[in-house]
């Protein structure tokens, strides 16, 4: 069911926003047990908000999002329900208030079910490095949904939700939204409210919606956009309307291909389905031209230093004083910080937090963050240089399908080149956004990934529509929902 | 470039990050951000001469607004999610210092 369908059967007084939640909650319960995308259910805060809409049915029936219900990640804070970016050193937190998103889907008339797993801090590609175990991949599931918003990619996949928010520091919405044969989109840094998102990486991290259409995706961005007082890298631009551009013409739009980056280690399905997809961009109009991006190659050991430099300044915060776990009885100040964060902080986040610390420290600053922060402006750069000659930029948006839970998880820097073509639009600040565009063989999705110039999600929604209207990927539904 | 740390280089670095770590994972830390520095080394080669560094893509900010006083949140609310806290006092609470 869409995000369109749920709000006309609202409309009509077909089915209640209660019913329609009721529904949801449901399909959680029947889907999470194999999938474990959800940290938590919030059965009482959904019911009582869907019952709130449908007594004051005359105010609602227009909005638009009027009893859709959403599944939030579980590094977005909600007001009185645990959020906890899962990792136990955020154990029993309970936000005291709501992120702007939760608060804008709100007002738009949705229904928040729950939050979804995620990797811990939001750091990982597999969603393995969860407190609560892995999420399972709705499609196979003895494999990853990707990560880090696994949770949300694989809710979405499964018809749990319409849409769910994710957030993306390095690729944790478009490579599990490719990994579990949905859209996800990573709006423009600024584009939507940070305000309440637990901080990974400040300068990379944004928040966006996964959908299974780019029309859902649209209205779900149109109702998060926008400038917020509460976060000061939020974007004064003007949000236009993003569902009325989807008119599926694409014939002026110029989509540059990078052919050197992506001719080498991209799996043959993969490649395979992502010239096909641009075949069919081809026919409808669009031209696919030749683009060189010569730093991308650099993108993701850029990306490494920047990253852990932000998150282990970020995650300083996680002390046992204020808020989440504390160690018990411990000797000392300073041995209640460190074995709070030692024992609280999962295995991949002190790994992160050790090497920011290191690229940080005195010696070592210059070599690593200031050299990666100088290659972050070429990589900038050669997509700014692009643009001059294209409209949008297309590559796979992860080089291999879902991959088996366990394949990659020992050994970090494999885990690491799996981001190689996600890392570049949260580097330069651009938009990006993964759309299901074919099938492995042994039935796993694979997605292609469109980045656009800044603040222009439009063209790239423009795209994906029309993309959906000459195929049929987007309406295939996981085995796992037939049975 | 170091390709290897020492175990006094990653309890050094732990010090710094206040972080406890277990003995699998000083030894297992350093071999992999050897591992990991060692890839990134590859950014040593790009001639970065005369290049600016970008912190932040943010072009325009949105968000000056006047210097006014505005309701924040309450003292008790603020520290409900205290590991421990002297409500009445209106403190969190660590162990003694002094």
């Amino acid at each position: 069911m869409t995000v369109r369908q749920v709000r006309d059967q609202f409309r009509s007084r077909d089915r209640s926003a209660v019913e329609i939640c009721r529904d949801a909650l449901t399909r959680i319960d029947a889907v999470n047990p194999e999938l474990n995308a959800f940290n938590t259910v919030a059965r009482e805060r959904a019911l009582a908000r869907a019952e709130a809409i449908d007594r004051d049915f005359d105010r609602w029936r227009d909005a638009p999002l009027a009893g859709v219900p959403v599944a939030i990640k579980d590094n977005i804070c909600t007001r009185d329900v645990r959020t906890t970016a899962s990792s136990r050193i955020l154990d029993g937190f309970l936000p005291p208030f709501d992120a702007t998103v939760v608060a804008r889907l709100e007002s738009a008339g949705a229904v928040i079910v729950g939050k979804t797993n995620c990797d811990e801090f939001a750091m990982g590609s597999s969603n393995e490095t969860s407190a609560f175990g892995p999420v399972h991949n709705p499609w196979s599931l003895d494999r990853s949904p990707g990560g880090t918003s696994g949770g949300s990619a694989a809710a979405v996949a499964a018809r749990a939700t319409p849409i769910a928010l994710g957030s993306d520091t390095g690729g944790s919405i478009r490579q599990p939204a490719s990994l579990c044969g949905v859209v996800g989109l990573k709006p423009t840094y600024g584009r939507v409210s940070r305000y309440g998102l637990i901080a990974h990486g400040s300068s990379l991290d944004q928040i966006g919606p996964i959908a299974t259409t780019a029309s859902d995706a649209a209205v779900a961005l149109g109702v998060l956009a926008g400038a917020d007082a509460a976060d000061s890298t939020s974007a004064p631009e003007p949000v236009p309307d993003y569902a009325a551009a989807l008119d599926g013409d694409i014939r002026n739009i110029r989509i540059g291909v990078p052919r050197a980056l992506v001719e080498q280690g991209v799996d043959v399905d993969v490649a395979a389905a992502s010239a096909a997809a641009l075949d069919v961009l081809a026919s409808r109009g669009a031209a696919i031209v030749d683009i060189d991006l010569p730093h991308a190659k650099f993108a993701t050991p850029v990306y490494y230093l920047v990253s852990t430099a932000e998150a282990s300044s970020n995650l300083a915060r996680y002390d046992g004083v204020r808020y989440g776990s504390r160690v018990e009885a411990p000797a000392d100040l300073r041995s209640m910080y460190t074995q709070t964060r030692g024992r609280g902080f999962g295995r991949e986040v002190k790994r992160r937090i050790m090497l920011g610390t290191y690229v940080l420290s005195a010696g070592y600053y210059d070599a690593y963050y200031l050299k990666a922060q100088q290659v972050r402006t070429l990589i900038l750069r050669d997509y700014d240089r692009a643009f001059e000659r294209v409209d949008l930029v297309a590559m796979p948006t992860s080089p291999v399908p879902a991959f088996r839970l366990g394949e990659k998880i020992a050994d970090p820097l494999q885990m690491y080149l799996v981001d190689i073509f996600t890392v570049s639009a949260n580097l330069t600040g651009l938009p990006a956004v993964s759309m299901p565009c074919g099938m492995t063989p042994g039935t796993l999705p694979i997605g292609l990934q469109l980045t656009g110039r800044r603040f222009d999600e439009a063209t790239l929604l423009r795209v994906v529509d029309a993309y959906e209207r000459d195929t049929s990927w987007s309406t295939r539904l996981p085995p796992m929902l037939s049975r | 470039m170091p390709t290897a740390f020492t175990r006094d280089e990653v309890a050094r670095i732990a010090a710094l990050a206040n972080l406890e770590l277990d003995a699998e994972e000083m030894e297992l830390f350093a071999r992999q951000l050897g591992d990991i520095l060692t890839y990134a080394d590859q950014v040593q080669q790009i001639d970065t001469t005369g290049v600016p560094p970008t912190a932040s893509v943010v072009m325009r900010h949105a968000a000056d607004r006047p210097d006014e006083e505005r309701p924040c949140l309450d003292r008790d609310v603020a520290l409900a999610n205290a590991p421990d806290a002297a409500l009445d006092a209106g403190l969190f609470k660590v162990p003694r210092v002094l």
